[in-house]
């Protein structure tokens, strides 16, 4: 249900690193989402790209990669994942307390690709791999 | 023209962070004691405030911020306890964001005050994700809506340095076990402080009082 506001927010920061990077056109966007926010990634697309119609984001796909919950035991540092929200650690069973987080809350953009309509510009930024067009 | 890849590792939700962070320091210098209220719809967070405001309005000034969807009957219900109320209409949004909260407080009148709190949009998962810069987050589960909720609901559970768990009077009525709601709350989150209440007949509020009255001590220290 709060799809829409992580959309806006999403869009927004595309949109200034897209300015930023001089990308005249976006075709991809990656990012990660942690199973505790509860997205429900059709739901995150659809207003995506109602909110992105008018823009270069346009029509760009959302690749959008889904992350477990993991959690550490405090007792014998394992990780695992968590299935159904059951902290059973599979060595020493169920844990009281303590647990230790690693995974599942990310809310996090990865990479943007699309079209830079200036060569220098792109070629400039210090973190903009580039690869010739077509591939 | 070319095609390019720009790694770029951003936190979606930066802008709100950004608001929640403005808002805690307001809250910080003014010396405000800020607690972001949250439960299901019905839960009690309104009944809560009106019975807080009767057990500690003759000694800290308070003031609420009330997010709703749409409608001021939450704010009106304060404000008929002679406190300050302001009313947030998310237009639709199921949450409140940093930025709503923002907007409010400059409504308010924060001279003097202790204790804040924002009663947010009456929803179990979206208000989870979104801080609005407040100290500690509460949240309130009544018994009427089971046993299962930690489990369905894990981020507001391990997010909320509180759990109210409301409506105890109606437990002979319903089917709901407050030892397993001890327990899978437990495993969420071990530090979260549990007090089992009635906004009813008023069972087990002192012990929230009292969590509220050592928060207020601890950041009123502040206050210049
Ligand atoms: N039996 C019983 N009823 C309660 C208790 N606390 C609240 N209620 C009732 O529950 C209903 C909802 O309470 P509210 O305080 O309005 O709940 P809320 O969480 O503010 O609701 P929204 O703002 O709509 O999300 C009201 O009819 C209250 O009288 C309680 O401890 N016991
Ligand atoms: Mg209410
Ligand atoms: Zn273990």
């Amino acid at each position: 249900m709060h799809e829409m506001a992580i959309a806006e927010s999403l869009l927004g920061i595309v949109l200034d690193e897209s300015g930023r990077h001089g990308i005249t056109r976006v075709n991809r966007i990656q990012l990660q989402v942690g199973a505790l926010a509860a997205v429900v990634p059709a739901a995150l697309t659809f207003c995506f790209e109602l909110i992105s119609r008018d823009t270069i984001v346009a029509d760009a796909v959302l690749a959008i990669e889904m992350v477990a919950v993991v959690v550490r035991c405090p007792e014998c540092k394992e990780r695992f994942e968590v299935d159904n929200q059951f902290y059973v650690c599979p060595r020493c069973g169920p844990i009281p307390a303590g647990l230790d987080l690693t995974s599942g809350r990310e809310l996090t953009l990865l990479s943007i690709e699309g079209e830079s309509g200036d060569e220098d510009e792109s070629s400039e930024s210090p973190c903009g791999e580039e690869y010739p067009r077509g591939q | 023209m070319s095609q390019v890849k720009v790694p770029v590792v951003r936190n979606i939700l930066e802008a709100n962070e950004r608001l929640a962070k403005a808002n805690r320091t307001i809250f910080d210098q003014a010396g405000i004691f800020a607690v972001n209220l949250m439960s299901s719809p019905g839960a009690g967070k309104t009944s809560l405030l009106e019975k807080t405001i009767d057990g500690l309005g003759d000694r800290y000034r308070i003031a609420v911020i009330e997010g709703d969807i749409q409608s001021s009957y939450d704010a009106e219900r304060i404000q008929r306890k002679g406190v300050q109320a302001v009313q947030i209409n998310t237009d639709g949004a199921c949450h409140l964001d940093g930025g709503m909260v923002l907007e409010a407080i400059e409504a308010l009148d924060l001279d003097g005050l202790d204790l804040l709190v924002i009663e947010n949009v009456g929803n179990l998962v979206c208000p989870a994700e979104f801080n609005l810069g407040e100290h500690h987050k509460v949240m309130i589960l009544s018994v009427a809506e089971g046993d299962d909720k930690p489990l369905k609901y894990p981020l507001m559970f391990q997010t909320s340095s509180v759990l109210l768990v409301n409506k105890i009077d109606l437990l002979p009525y319903v089917d709901c076990d407050l030892e397993k709601i001890r327990q899978r709350a437990g495993q969420l989150n071990p530090r979260q402080q549990i007090f089992e209440v009635s906004c009813r007949g008023g069972a087990g509020l002192d012990a929230w009082y009292a969590w509220l009255e050592t928060e207020i001590a601890r950041v009123r220290v502040n206050r210049g």
